[in-house]
C-alpha cells in the first residue's frame, strides 16, 4: 500500500488501496467483493484544512493514469488540458485524484482479479457492477486517503455518469461537479452499441466463456472488433470524412477485402492497439455497468427528485453539437432536472465537429468555460 | 439601443434589486448586468441565455448560466424560486412575450422587465413621416435583420398587466443617454415621451415569498 506523505512535497504518487475483509465493497446486484482493491493515482498535495481535493473519473477504457504516463503504452496522461501546470486542475493547488474503476483491468478489482474464494481468476464469476458501485468504491477510497468532502467532482462520458451518481448519494462530500459529454441514462441505441461490442468479444473463440486466463489466451480479435465498432460512436461523420474521405492506403484497390481505405487502416490500429491495454471481460462488465446506467429510474422515474440533496452543489455541464453518442438533448435533460432541484447549474453547448471524444480534444470555448467555473468555485471555497 | 441605454438600465436594475437576494436574469448575454449584481449586491445570480458564446462568457465569469430559451425553458424552474426574474430589452423579441411574463412571475416574486416603447414620439414620426418601419436610437435595426417581433407601446403594456393581475411596484423611463427618471405608466404623455421603460411587477395579492432587507438607495422605494 502506497501511504500518502502529507509532510514532503510529492507532485504525483499512487498505488493499490486494498481494504481489510472487514470493509467489502456491498453491490447493487447484492453481491459483496472482499478484499477490495482499488488503483489509484494522486497528484499535488492536500492543503492543511483538506479542502483541495478534486476528484477524477475516467471514460469506458481510460484508467487513473490522467497526469502522468501510461505504464502500458508509455502515452502522457489522458487529460493534459484539464490536468497539469497552469491548467485548471494543477497539482500545485490542488490535489487531484484519479482511480481506476472496480470492473477494470489497470489495478482495480475486476474479473481479471483472483477470486479469494477459489484462488483463480473470476472470470464471469466477477459480479456484475454498476456505476453507483463505482462510486461507492471511490468514496471508500477517498476517506481512506484522508478525504471529507471534495472540491469538485470531475469527469467526462462514463466519467460524467460518476460524477452525476456522486451528487445522488454524496452530495454532502462535494461542492462542485463538471459534467462532459454525458447522459442520465443510457438510451436504446447506446445500449445497442454496446451489445455489438458484447457479442464480438463473446463470439471470439477464444473468449472461452469468459475463462480465457485460464487457457492462457486471450480474445483479441473479437475485443478488437468491439473497440473498432465503439470508436466510430465516439467520432463524428464531418470529423471522419474530413480525415479519411475515400483516401486509399497505396495506390489503386486491392480487389480484395485488405484495408484499401485509409479509414479501415485507421480502425484497425485503433482495434490492435486497444487490446494491448485493455482486457475484454473489464469491457463487458463496463459497458453493462453503462447500460444499467439510469438515475431517475431509482428515484420513482423523475430525475429532478435524485438530486434534491444537492441543491448546494455547483453544476458545471457541457455537451458538444456533433456527439451523437450522448446528444446535447440528454445533457439538456440532466440540466432541466438540476434545475428544478433547485441546484445552481450551467450549461453550455459547445459547436464542435469532433463528436463524443471533443471533451478531451482542444476545444478553447470549453477550455474558457471549464477554468471559469472551476475558478470561481475555488473562490467559493476560498482555496484562491 | 445604445450601450449607454444600456448601461443607464442596469443602473436602474442595480438599484431596484436588494442585496443578498437571488436574481434570475433571462438573456443574460455576457452576464455583465449579473456580474454587476453579484459584485455589487451579493445577490444569488442565475442567467439564461440562448447563445453559447454568451454561455461560455458567463462561465468564465464564474456565473451559473444555463443555455436556453426565454419561449421554452422557463417552465422548468420550480415557483418562486427567485427574488427577482429580470428581462432586460428582450420581452419584444420573444415568441410568446405574455406567457414569459406569466412565467417570470410563477418563478420569482418581482419581475423587472424592460423593453422599447413604440409609442414614443420618434417611433411615432418616423412611421407617419416616412411611412417606413421606425428605426430610431432605441430601435436601430431594420425591420427585416430586428429580433423584435413582438413590439409594444407603453399603453400596450400596461394592458397587459391589467390583464395579467400584475402590481406596478417601481417604473421608470430613459430617453437617450439620459439617466432613468421616475415615471407615471398611467399618464397619456409618457407614451409619447418614453423612450424605454423599466418595469419593477409583482402579482397582485401575493406576498413576498420572504422578507428582504430594506435596499439602501433605492429610487423608487421597491
Amino acid at each position: 500500500m502506497a501511504a500518502l506523505d502529507l509532510v514532503t512535497p510529492v507532485l504525483s504518487d499512487g498505488g493499490t488501496w486494498r481494504f481489510p475483509a472487514n470493509e467489502p465493497l456491498r453491490l447493487d446486484s447484492g453481491g459483496v467483493i472482499e478484499g477490495l482493491e482499488i488503483a489509484y493515482q494522486t497528484y499535488g498535495r492536500l492543503n492543511a484544512d483538506k479542502s483541495n481535493a478534486v476528484l477524477i473519473c475516467h471514460a469506458l477504457t481510460m484508467d487513473q493514469y490522467v497526469a502522468s504516463p501510461h505504464p502500458v503504452t508509455g502515452k502522457p496522461g489522458w487529460w493534459p488540458r484539464l490536468v497539469g501546470p497552469g491548467k485548471p486542475l494543477d497539482p500545485a493547488r490542488h490535489f487531484i485524484i484519479c482511480s481506476n474503476v472496480i470492473g477494470g483491468c489497470m489495478g482495480s478489482t475486476g474479473p481479471a482479479s483472483i477470486n479469494p474464494a477459489t484462488g483463480r481468476p473470476y472470470g464471469l464469476s466477477f459480479p456484475v457492477i454498476t456505476i453507483a458501485d463505482m462510486v461507492r468504491a471511490q468514496a471508500m477510497l477517498v476517506t481512506a486517503l484522508g478525504v471529507d468532502t471534495l472540491f469538485a467532482v470531475v469527469g467526462g462520458s462514463m466519467g460524467g455518469m460518476q460524477v452525476q451518481q456522486w451528487a445522488v448519494d454524496y452530495p454532502e462530500r462535494m461542492a462542485s461537479a463538471v459534467i462532459l459529454a454525458s447522459a442520465s441514462r443510457h438510451s436504446a441505441q447506446n445500449i445497442a452499441f454496446h451489445e455489438v461490442g458484447r457479442q464480438a468479444i463473446m463470439a471470439d473463440p477464444d473468449w472461452r466463456g469468459g475463462a480465457y486466463a485460464e487457457h492462457g489466451v486471450r480474445p483479441e480479435k473479437g475485443l478488437a472488433v468491439a473497440r473498432m465498432a465503439a470508436h466510430i460512436t465516439y467520432l463524428s461523420e464531418p470529423a471522419l470524412q474530413r480525415k479519411f474521405g475515400r483516401e486509399l492506403q497505396r495506390d489503386g484497390l486491392s480487389w480484395g477485402f485488405d484495408a484499401d481505405f485509409q479509414v479501415e487502416s485507421y480502425l484497425r490500429h485503433q482495434g490492435s492497439s486497444f487490446v494491448d491495454r485493455f482486457d475484454a471481460n473489464s469491457y463487458l462488465y463496463i459497458t453493462r455497468a453503462m447500460d444499467y446506467f439510469d438515475i431517475a429510474a431509482s428515484h420513482g422515474g423523475v430525475l429532478a427528485k435524485a438530486f434534491t440533496r444537492a441543491r448546494h452543489v455547483r453544476f458545471c455541464v457541457l455537451s458538444f453539437s456533433s456527439d451523437w453518442l450522448y446528444p446535447t438533448a440528454e445533457n439538456r435533460h440532466l440540466v432541466r432536472a438540476l434545475t428544478a432541484a433547485g441546484a445552481r447549474a450551467a450549461f453550455a453547448e459547445i459547436e464542435s465537429d469532433k463528436g463524443h471524444d471533443a471533451f478531451l480534444l482542444d476545444e478553447p470555448v470549453m477550455d474558457a468555460a471549464l477554468a471559469g467555473f472551476l475558478g470561481s468555485a475555488e473562490r467559493e471555497r476560498g482555496l484562491i | 439601443m445604445t450601450n449607454a441605454v444600456i448601461r443607464e438600465d442596469f443602473r436602474e436594475i442595480l438599484r431596484l434589486v436588494r442585496p443578498g437576494s437571488r436574481v434570475l436574469d433571462v438573456g443574460c448575454g455576457e452576464g455583465a448586468l449579473l456580474d454587476l449584481l453579484a459584485h455589487e449586491k451579493q445577490v444569488d445570480a442565475r442567467g439564461l441565455e440562448l447563445s453559447a458564446e454568451g454561455v461560455a462568457a458567463c462561465m468564465a465569469r464564474g456565473l451559473s448560466v444555463v443555455q436556453g430559451d426565454a419561449d421554452l425553458d422557463l417552465d422548468h424552474f420550480p415557483d418562486r424560486s427567485f427574488d427577482y426574474a429580470v428581462l432586460s430589452q428582450t420581452l419584444q423579441a420573444t415568441r410568446r412575450p405574455r406567457h414569459v411574463l406569466d412565467e417570470l412571475l410563477r418563478i420569482a416574486d418581482r419581475a423587472i422587465v424592460s423593453f422599447p416603447n413604440f409609442g414614443h414620439w420618434r417611433v411615432r414620426w418616423s412611421l407617419l413621416s416616412r411611412g417606413r418601419m421606425p428605426e430610431t436610437k432605441a430601435l436601430p435595426l431594420p425591420w427585416w435583420s430586428t429580433p423584435n417581433i413582438h413590439l409594444c407601446t407603453l399603453a400596450d403594456f400596461m394592458a397587459l398587466t391589467e390583464d395579467l393581475n400584475l402590481r406596478v411596484d417601481a417604473s421608470a423611463a430613459f430617453a437617450g443617454r439620459g439617466p432613468a427618471r421616475p415615471m407615471n405608466p398611467a399618464s397619456a404623455i409618457e407614451n409619447w415621451r418614453s423612450e424605454t421603460c423599466l418595469f419593477m411587477l409583482s402579482r397582485n395579492g401575493t406576498p413576498p415569498s420572504r422578507e428582504l432587507p430594506a435596499a439602501s438607495g433605492d429610487l423608487f422605494g421597491g
